[in-house]
């Protein structure tokens, strides 16, 4: 039964190892596609399995999660790199020689991702995250155009700054588990530091925690520390926007709620729930000001992602069951969402050759099928009915409200705002008289669709079983 | 104890001087040969724990720091300064005396902050550990006021160097070491080989001024 | 004989050394630096010649010139005197070593300093103006490092008391302190801009605009010159002094180790003497002066290096309680 844990890791890493030395685009893309079906596969099947933990690794309630989640994009957005990345090769945008290592770079960050997910270690938590970071870096850099080079430049420095401070935390986290747990690997384990959280050296975690909020905090995007975002979703390829908003993101957070619930286990210790309560806060309301400012596409809906990520920090932050599940669920209903939106993005700016809105226009003439698919994304990401943003944003709002109703009416504030602008951009894209230039577009419906069916059904029928399992995760949260 | 605090405080202060001379540099070639020294400072250190700790698998870490970016590293700087004909000074956002004020006043924080916070440590740890925060914090003010790219990768790698020199401090950490040596050649060979290149290929130029374009926020 | 005795005989001792070898230590590094450069160099003695012979000398005084400008030359040369004689230099304990505290000889330094500065602006020439304000910017940046390597060493020692300082670092073993090396540096640094040495000020220079000790004295003449001469000649000798005492104390005897251990400890100290000076005849000749702009900076490096060896001395401290 455990080999499928490794199986989660292995199968990317051995899949990159061998596309690397292929040639040619339509067979890597599609062996692509079918290392990220066999690692859904294999998350799937950890479903099965009872709670694990060794040294190094660790599977309970809460990462199963996660794992699920990166798992599935990771599918849908392999799929969609095909048809997207074959059409930019075909229109002249890419040379196949730049494309040469991406879909290895893709697998190797898949693998990557899921090894922070499943560490134990904290060590290999932040080896993971690293080196999904640097993969994408080099991969939002592939257009090789001036703006692409200085937005992965920035996301470099700014990712880097992020992860060393990270690393700092780390080994302050270690030398405050040194105390209890003696010296090497068990004052590294997650599992036995959570245990022992009450005899941690309170100053000490205090510290590593600032840090590690800091430091993994960057890497969620939360403001002011975001300043990397807009420009990495909007310079790569939007597979790669994709990827981050859907699937990096989530991660970053992920280690950041575990070393929440560490610190939170510590009665002595500061209380972590209101900073990130305010974190987001600040975050949501930011990013929903900023919307309105946004003159291209890819960046608009990165800062909509700031605006997301916000939202679910904040829901963390509030803590108790309620809160916490319905953080997770919007976890999810956003990277499906967005993930969707991107999709359907790419394709727009492929169509119309531009990313700049006011470029953009008549969609609902020339690209029925594309504007149907937008359209819709964005009425889901906006938080409406009967999509399932709306069910999770409605149940942060009304936890939130029981609690501190002022909290909950800012938040409210926020995403009516945010709802504001991109309704207004989205009304301004589908209507009106489409303009030139309109190429087609080859693309596959499948990953929109897929998506956008999943978070429809979350709106009207969550299934029991969900409820549980994110129940369970939710608990374990605290 | 006393022999051992004594040799890895002076190694470590030695290396927070270097830090320190690092952002007084305000030539390329000069920030090269200080970067490639406090490397070395670091691979002694690195060396003097593998000692006291009886941990032989830090010796590889310390050859590691000492090779790669003792030596390889600044020479491959110094050939590609020279083929991309980089202007050779340093431009500065921020005085250096200025700078070096700040570099002071982040270095007392930094000493404070470390020292209470790890009251129950050994004393070797929170040393190392102060002075390690120390250097990171330097080398975050040589990445804000130098506006060159290569300056902003040393410093980087001097943040790195931070890092490692607090993990060696912090007894028995595992893998770690290793790893983050690794992570540094990963860092090293991204950076030469995807970034300098193609901003030079771009602009003609490595002021990071120039990339400005794309200003976040305006689009 | 009693150690009152012992220290008061030590005392006067110590005084008369240090005005007796002050033009001899200042013809070592002339000498050195002639040599070095293949000339054949004054002789060793010819500092004192040069004294006696502007004591017999008539002293012209400008019409504009006050008071202060007939003062000044026997102020400066007590207070450097007085200096001299509160460092310890073969023997600690001494009589008048419970005034030897370091902040007081700053402020005796900084007060000879003052009557110099206002008196190379008494008689209002342009090059006595240029250079008074040149040496209060000098000294603007050097005293701070100075008062940090003191505090330094004062935390160090838990007194600023110069004797107690020297026997502390005398007694406790030797280990291996970065913040006495940044303290040594820091202070070699500020000996060189206080003395007006290289690469702080040219001591050999005819031109005026390279001037700065040179520029306020120009104006003195006879017996006047001949204490100036001798007051910046002490002042050498005490910064070897404190250097010596405070970081190659070895072999220095206390009040009460009788006339044997005096006798090897003046060896010794007028050895160590020496070899400062040839070091720093060997230093002036391998560096070349830096612009007047540059000083600050150099001398910002001297801070630098004293603050952190404040701050490394601090951990220590904290570290080992």
């Amino acid at each position: 039964m455990n080999e499928w844990v490794y199986a989660v890791i292995i199968i990317p890493f051995v899949s990159a190892a061998i596309l690397v030395v292929l040639p040619g685009y339509w067979l890597t893309a599609r062996l692509n596609v079918l290392a990220s079906f066999l690692t859904l596969i294999a998350g799937l099947n950890l479903m099965r399995i009872e709670a694990f933990s060794n040294s190094y690794l660790i599977i309970d309630n809460l990462n199963i999660v996660f794992v699920v989640l990166n798992t599935l994009v990771g599918v849908t957005t392999a799929w969609y790199s095909a048809s997207y990345i074959g059409h930019e090769i075909e229109t002249g945008r890419i040379t196949p020689a730049s494309v040469r290592f991406y879909h290895a770079m893709y697998q190797a960050m898949m693998g990557a991702m899921n090894v922070a997910l499943l560490a134990n270690n904290i060590g290999l938590l932040w080896v993971g995250l690293e080196l999904a970071t640097l993969i994408t870096v080099i991969m939002v850099g592939i257009y090789r155009t001036p703006e692409a080079i200085e937005a992965a430049w920035k996301y470099f420095i700014l990712g880097g700054v992020g992860i060393s401070l990270a690393f700092f935390g780390t080994i302050l986290t270690y030398l405050a588990g040194q105390q209890a747990l003696g010296e090497g690997l068990p004052a590294m384990s997650w599992s036995l530091l959570h245990a022992n959280a009450g005899k941690l050296d309170v100053p000490l975690l205090n510290l590593a925690f600032v840090f590690l909020l800091i430091g993994y905090g960057t890497k969620v995007g939360l403001a002011p520390l975001h300043a990397w975002l807009p420009d990495a979703h909007s310079e790569g390829p939007t597979p790669i926007s994709a990827v981050l908003s859907g699937l990096l993101l989530n991660v970053a957070l992920y280690a950041l709620l575990r070393y929440k619930m560490l610190i939170a286990a510590n009665p002595l210790a500061l209380q972590p729930g209101p900073i990130l309560v305010v974190m987001g806060l600040v975050s949501l309301i930011f990013a929903a000001f900023m919307l309105y400012q946004r003159r291209d596409i890819k960046r608009l809906f990165a800062y909509s992602s700031i605006e997301h990520m916000g939202l679910i920090t904040f829901a963390f932050g509030m803590g108790g069951p309620l809160a916490n599940f319905a953080g997770l669920l919007h976890m999810t209903m956003h990277s499906l969402t967005k993930s969707a939106i991107f999709y359907a993005v790419g394709h727009v700016a492929q169509a119309k050759g531009t990313q700049r809105i006011a470029d953009i226009r008549g969609l609902s003439v020339s690209h029925p099928g594309l504007a149907v698919a937008l359209g819709l994304g964005v009425l889901a990401i906006s938080g409406l009915p009967p999509f399932g943003v709306f069910m999770s944003e409605f149940l942060i709002l009304t936890s939130t409200f029981a609690r501190e109703p002022w909290l909950a009416l800012l938040t409210a504030f926020g995403l009516l705002l945010a709802l504001g602008a991109l309704l207004l951009r989205l009304q301004g894209m589908l209507f009106g008289e489409p303009n030139e230039p309109t190429h087609t577009v080859k693309a596959s419906p499948v990953p929109v669709v897929v998506h956008l069916i999943l978070i429809l059904i979350a709106g009207l029928y969550l299934p029991g079983a969900l409820v549980t399992w994110f129940q369970r995760a939710a608990e374990l949260l605290g | 104890m006393n022999e051992a605090y004594d040799v890895s405080h002076f190694l470590a202060g030695l290396m927070l001087v270097v830090s320190f001379a690092l952002i007084y540099q305000d030539r390329l070639l000069a920030v090269l040969r200080t970067f490639a020294i406090q490397a070395i400072v670091l691979a002694l250190a690195v060396a003097w724990q593998a000692l006291v700790q009886d941990r032989p698998n830090l010796f590889i870490t310390a050859g590691l720091a000492l090779g790669l970016k003792g030596i390889v590293i600044p020479l491959a700087l110094h050939r590609m300064i020279f083929r991309l004909g980089i202007h050779r000074d340093v431009e500065q956002v921020v005085g250096v005396g200025l700078t070096m004020l700040f570099g002071l006043a982040l270095t007392a924080l930094s000493l404070m902050l470390v020292l209470k916070a790890t009251a129950s440590a050994p004393a070797v740890a929170r040393e190392v550990l102060a002075i390690a925060l120390a250097i990171i914090l330097l080398g975050f003010l040589m990445m804000i006021t130098r506006r060159n790219a290569v300056t902003q990768i040393i410093g980087f790698m001097s943040i790195e160097n931070g890092l490692i020199l607090g993990a060696t401090g912090a007894r028995g950490m595992p893998l770690v070491v290793e790893i983050s040596v690794a992570f540094s050649v990963l860092i090293a060979l991204f950076v030469f080989a995807v970034f300098v290149f193609r901003i030079r290929e771009r602009f003609d130029t490595v002021d990071v001024e120039v990339l400005e374009r794309v200003r976040g926020d305006r689009t | 004989m009693t150690s009152s005795v012992y220290s008061i005989l030590g005392q006067g001792i110590q005084t008369l050394l240090v005005l007796a070898i002050a033009p001899a230590i200042t013809g070592v590094t002339r000498l050195v630096k002639a040599r070095l450069m293949r000339k054949s160099g004054p002789p060793l003695l010819q500092g004192y010649r040069d004294l006696f012979k502007l004591l017999r000398k008539e002293v012209i005084v400008a019409d504009t010139a006050s008071w202060l400008f007939r003062v000044s030359p026997y102020l400066i040369f007590s207070l450097a005197w007085l200096a001299a004689t509160l460092v310890p230099t073969f023997a600690t304990g001494l009589h008048f070593s419970w005034t030897g505290d370091v902040i007081v000889i700053v402020a005796l330094l900084g007060t000879a300093r003052f009557f110099q500065t206002l008196a190379g602006m008494d008689v209002g020439t342009a090059f006595g103006g240029m250079g008074s304000s040149r040496e209060s910017m000098i000294a603007t940046m050097a005293e701070p490092a100075m008062l940090l390597v003191v505090l330094n060493l004062a935390l160090i020692a838990s007194s600023s008391r110069l004797p107690v300082i020297a026997d502390y670092l005398v007694t406790q073993p030797l280990a291996i302190r970065v913040s006495l090396a940044l303290a040594l540096m820091s202070l070699v640094i500020v000996a060189l801009a206080e003395n007006a040495r290289i690469p702080v000020d040219n001591p050999a220079t005819h031109l005026e605009l390279t001037m700065v000790h040179e520029a306020m004295i120009l104006e003195y003449s006879g017996r006047h010159l001949a204490l100036i001469e001798a007051a910046s000649q002490l002042k050498l000798v005490m910064y070897g002094s404190l250097i010596i005492c405070l970081f190659l104390p070895f072999g220095i005897a206390s009040v009460d180790s009788g006339p044997a251990a005096w006798f090897v400890s003046l060896v010794l100290y007028v050895g160590k003497l020496t070899l400062a000076a040839i070091t720093l005849g060997l230093w002036e000749v391998s560096i070349a002066k830096m612009r007047v702009f540059r000083v600050g900076e150099f001398l910002g490096i001297a801070f630098i290096f004293a603050f952190l060896g404040l701050l490394l001395s601090f951990v220590t401290e904290e570290l080992l309680r």
